[in-house]
């Protein structure tokens, strides 16, 4: 094991990343010393990554079942049928520690691995979401990071012909030191497809296909995705994998046309912890054991440590469990997609993985699986004790003595919601709000990704949730990512359960009806009670929210150590939700569709300006909290919409979520190419009424004729309705009304308080401004040429 | 009957979905061409789609001109056939030369996907008799090394014989010149497509084929894939296409 020395003195257990503690349990469960390799493969698989050890005990706590779940947790990824004889695969999954360290190739591996776990389950991956949470946009390592992934993502994603259809961009300083790379895959699989990788039926053949076994990647999984990071460590940078999006491209074909032949009892990805994990939770899904043949595995390079091609997360790699007598038609699949494949080893009756190598390297098994003589034993270790009894720990949680930060000495108590009074001007603030990092237009980044290949993308990119038409049927699928840290950081039951319901309703506006969610736990140390008390909380908040809303959870994964030095990421449970639209033709936008229709508010506004992107901006009184959530309304909310869009009702549809009514309108707006006239009733507090972010409440536009209807239907789902104002002209005009606005009407001497009012052409230039000012990609000849012009002969989309 | 039309799969492919769906929504039978196949027999035309031929590692395109796919293509075209590279399937064509000019990296040398308007030089071509009327088709772009480059001379004698098909059109439909927001990469005098000399062999980097629903974005690309069709019918039926000159042999493009 020399390989693994290090330049400190430490124990070998220690250097691979395992505690004192965890050595003692290994010791337990093969009832003596573990060796080198034993050790190496333990250190991998009992990594928080690939074991879950701090959250398995939470994670138990989430709903998972559902009438329409086919495969759920503990799969590669789940599965919900959706009528036809269809069903959808999804997942997402992080590459946090990868994409800080090598950015492009921590992000385009991260694809490539989360569309691994799809297409082993028999699904054809249909699409790409990406959710990208990065420190502050001016500063020159955000800016090289923000390049590289965005790069990596569309390198990988472009190349492999699957589209990238959505996902955020967002700016938080708490992701300084550590941005979050969490990419979601989408596939369609027909009945019959679904694949487990369960390593059944002993005498089985276990078939390594793809690239070649090299030494990238050693370790990824215990260096890099289950520590923190000091100052970036360059040693780190081997762990880091390389992408072969053309290999990937290549190993999806050849998937498919083995699970379409039936040449495959069970296939199953490489990812971290490599030949070792796919083994090991294979056999232990089936019960088995297996014979590893060391020397039959493929190598990219000569003299690699037994250890090395246990452990390597070399990517672009599959094992598949075959009978032997369909391994010539296996052997030929392969090699017609041009892909490496060799039988590396046996399904044994007894339950252990048993690595195995010859004296001269020539092979450890024969043609029928018997070990050669002379083959020696390089390490035995129960598959079970590897994989599903991998070591768990009860972590210490405890809620921070102080949740927010107390008010400088002799600062203002004032609330800073006083707008217009303390002179803000509402129309000053939107364009700021359009024009922010975090709310301006993404197209300079996702225009790098190719969104319309396979000709199903009906919405992508840039509003709202993304829907894909499934060919053949009238159905369509919608899909959206959330995370709302910044609630989080006040409240992570909170922001955990806010970010299912935004994820949830965005799906829903479109008509749709979300099937399931799949979540992507992004945290600190779980060893810090702090730490773990964040990510107690977000679970059950996720648990509540799911089960309000009927959403089974079939999957997802945690990735824990965020931190750098200094700084821990706020909590970010990101949310990835699919929902099905029977009839694609009923589905509802969020761009305002036509002059003269009634613009309504459905739901209340409640005060809460902390988190919200307006405290940002303007920043918001010491004493103010959150806005509260409450999940029966947003049950209620969710419902009505559906059932509205379902009978026509709705013309366009847009939640109030980051910047408030007044942003959500003005996007509408900007999509529409057309303007508005509203009259807000601001209450005591007009930043609340404009730029509060309190959920549950959408602004829908209606044919006046459908308005009596509508607002019955809302009354029938208990859910208060207010006429906001018409849509048409070429501005924004909001007339504010109320308590507020007298008191500082009068010191106008007017009626009306203040009144918002700016021209379409301003609202979308501010908007479309935004990022690349942030990023300074202007000049840049992405940039340059992404002007958005209206095209000659284009109509008015959605 | 209705006509078969060949679509071309290398390693790498991945736009061959979206020829499937457009060759069929356009009338014809899609069949898959294997990049080892050498017998084209039975298919009336051709259509090289888009993706990433071998990975396009050392540049678009330049592999998979060497394949046995691509001899039995130029054959093809030699005998009048006719042949759509789209995107990756242009700049096969062109590193082939099958087609004039080459496909650099695109002015911005990032990727670019976005809708563009494409406007139809000609109405009276293999490619174009089908569009209808001259007015901008809006399609997607989505390629990374799309900027159209030839020289001088090449471009003038391109123009002169009308082997430009398709331009890139600005938001006032002009000419998308390389400095305009229409234009996305760069390429000269805002060229999208061109054909070869004898008219039967020509290539685009916009996307028709995932153009010919408005459900998915736009059914502008409609009008080109159907011409490929009656293209391929007409030549299936007389060995001739009308707008095309005397069969071309491979090279003789430029």
């Amino acid at each position: 094991m020399t390989a693994t020395a290090t330049p400190r003195e430490v124990p070998l257990h220690r250097a691979l990343g395992l505690e004192d503690v965890e050595l003692d349990a290994i010791r337990g469960k093969l009832g003596r010393e573990p060796n080198g390799l034993e050790l190496a493969m333990f250190s991998v698989m009992w990594s928080e990554h690939c074991s879950y050890k701090s959250s398995r005990p939470l994670l138990r706590t989430l709903p998972t079942t559902g009438k329409d779940v086919v495969a759920g947790v503990g799969e590669q990824a789940g599965v919900i049928a959706i009528g036809d004889g269809l069903a959808v695969a999804f997942k997402i999954e992080s590459h946090n520690h990868p994409s800080a360290v090598e950015p492009y190739q921590g992000a385009a591996t991260g694809v490539g691995g989360i569309l691994r776990d799809i297409f082993a389950m028999g699904a054809r991956p249909i699409a790409v979401l990406d959710a990208l949470r990065f420190g502050d946009p001016s500063d020159a390592r955000t800016r090289h990071l923000v390049d590289g992934v965005v790069r990596g993502v569309g390198g990988y994603g472009n190349c492999v012909g699957v589209p990238t259809v959505g996902g955020e961009l967002v700016f938080d300083p708490s992701y300084q030191g550590n941005p979050l790379v969490n990419v979601m895959a989408i596939g369609l699989l027909e009945d019959g497809m679904l694949t487990h990788a369960s390593g059944d039926g002993p005498g089985n053949l276990v078939v390594l296909y793809g690239s070649a076994t090299g030494r990238d990647g050693i370790g990824g999984a215990s260096v890099l995705a289950s520590a923190t990071f000091g100052d970036q460590d360059p040693s780190k940078r081997p762990s880091v994998q390389v992408g072969d999006p053309f290999a990937e491209k290549l190993l999806i074909e050849a998937t498919l046309e083995l699970i379409a032949k039936g040449l495959v009892v069970s296939i199953q990805d490489l990812g971290a912890a490599g030949i070792t994990c796919a083994t090991s939770e294979t056999a232990d899904r089936g019960g088995t054991g297996m014979l590893v043949d060391l020397d039959a595995i493929p190598r990219r390079e000569p003299g690699m440590e037994p250890f090395e091609v246990m452990i390597s997360e070399s990517q672009e790699r599959m094992v598949a469990i075959v009978e032997p007598g369909r391994w010539d038609a296996v052997r030929a699949v392969c090699e017609r997609w041009d892909l490496p494949v060799a039988v590396i080893g046996r399904v044994t009756e007894e339950p252990d993985i048993v690595v195995l190598t010859a004296p001269d390297g020539s092979g450890a098994l024969d043609a029928d699986g018997v070990p050669v003589p002379g083959a020696v034993e390089l390490a035995r270790i129960p598959a079970r004790a590897l994989a599903s009894e991998a070591i768990v720990f009860q972590r210490e949680s405890r809620a921070p003595s102080r949740r927010r930060a107390a008010p400088a000495p002799g600062a203002s108590v004032e609330p800073a919601d006083t707008l217009p009074g303390r002179g803000q001007d509402p129309g000053a603030v939107l364009t700021a709000l359009l024009g922010s990092a975090n709310l301006s237009s993404r197209r300079q980044v996702y225009e790098q990704y190719d969104s319309n290949v396979q000709s199903n993308t009906v919405a992508g990119p840039g509003r709202g949730a993304a829907m894909l038409r499934i060919k053949g049927t009238t159905k369509a699928l919608v899909a959206t990512t959330d995370a709302n840290a910044p609630i989080g950081q006040h409240d992570p039951w909170l922001g955990a359960a806010m970010s299912v319901a935004e994820a949830s309703r965005n799906v829903s506006i479109t008509g749709a009806r979300p099937l399931a969610v799949t979540n992507c736990l992004n945290f600190g140390d779980p060893t810090r009670p702090e730490a773990f008390w964040q990510l107690a909380e977000a679970v059950r908040g996720l648990a509540d929210a799911c089960v309000a809303l009927g959403l089974p959870v079939t999957g997802g994964n945690v990735s824990l150590y965020n931190e750098a030095p200094g700084s821990a990421i706020a909590p970010t449970p990101e949310i990835g939700v699919v929902g099905l639209l029977d009839d694609v033709s009923t589905r509802v936008g969020p761009a305002f569709r036509a002059p003269d229709n009634a613009i309504l508010l459905v739901g209340e506004t409640k005060a809460g300006l902390a988190g919200s992107e307006y405290e940002r901006l303007a920043g918001a009184a010491p004493e103010d909290g959150p806005p509260p959530l409450d999940l029966e309304r947003e049950v209620a909310v969710q419902a009505f919409i559906r059932e509205a869009i379902a009978r026509g009702l709705v013309e366009s549809c847009q939640d109030v979520s980051g910047g408030g009514l007044a942003v959500a309108v003005a996007e509408m707006c900007i999509w529409g190419d057309t303007g508005a006239t509203l009259r807000v009733g601001v209450g005591d507090s007009p930043a609340v009424a404009l730029f509060g972010e309190s959920p549950s409440r959408l602004v829908v536009e209606v044919v006046p004729r459908h308005v009596p209807a509508f607002e019955l239907l809302a009354r029938h789902h208990g859910l208060p309705v207010h006429a906001l104002g018409t849509t048409g002209g070429p501005r924004l005009v909001v007339e504010l009304a109320g308590d507020g606005a007298t008191g500082a009407a009068e010191e106008r001497g007017s009626r009306i308080a203040d009144a918002l009012e700016v021209p379409v052409t301003d609202l979308r230039h501010a908007w479309d401004h935004g990022l690349p000012r942030a990023l300074g990609w202007e000049g840049d000849g992405a940039a340059d040429h992404a002007a958005e012009a209206a095209l000659p002969g284009s109509e008015v989309a959605d | 009957m209705t006509v078969r039309v060949g679509i071309v799969l290398f390693p790498g492919s991945n736009r061959d979905i979206d020829a499937v769906n457009g060759l069929t929504v356009a009338g014809a039978v899609p069949q898959i061409l294997w990049h080892e196949d050498v017998d084209l027999s039975g298919v009336s035309g051709i259509l090289l789609p888009g993706g990433f031929a071998y990975g396009d590692y050392l540049r678009a395109g330049v592999i998979a001109r060497f394949s046995p796919v691509m001899r039995a293509v130029a054959e093809f075209a030699a005998r009048g056939g006719p042949v759509l590279g789209i995107c990756n399937g242009f700049q096969v064509l062109a590193e082939a030369g099958l087609v004039p000019g080459a496909l650099l990296r695109n002015r911005g040398l990032r990727f670019v996907c976005r809708e563009v308007a494409l406007m139809p030089e000609r109405l009276d071509t293999p490619f174009t008799r089908e569009i209808g009327e001259r007015r901008p088709l809006r399609m997607p772009v989505a390629h990374g090394e799309g900027c159209y480059y030839a020289d001088d001379e090449t471009l003038d004698a391109l123009e002169r014989d009308g082997q430009v098909l398709w331009r890139y059109t600005a938001a006032d439909g002009s000419v998308a010149l390389p400095d305009d927001p229409g234009n996305p990469n760069g390429s000269l005098r805002g060229i999208a497509g061109v054909a070869n000399a004898a008219g039967n062999v020509a290539g685009l980097m916009p996307h028709p084929e995932t153009a010919v629903e408005a459900l998915i974005g736009s059914a502008d690309g409609l009008g080109i894939i159907r011409s490929l069709v009656v293209s391929a019918e007409e030549w299936a039926a007389s060995g001739a296409i009308t707008g095309t000159r005397a069969p071309a042999t491979a090279g003789a493009a430029s």
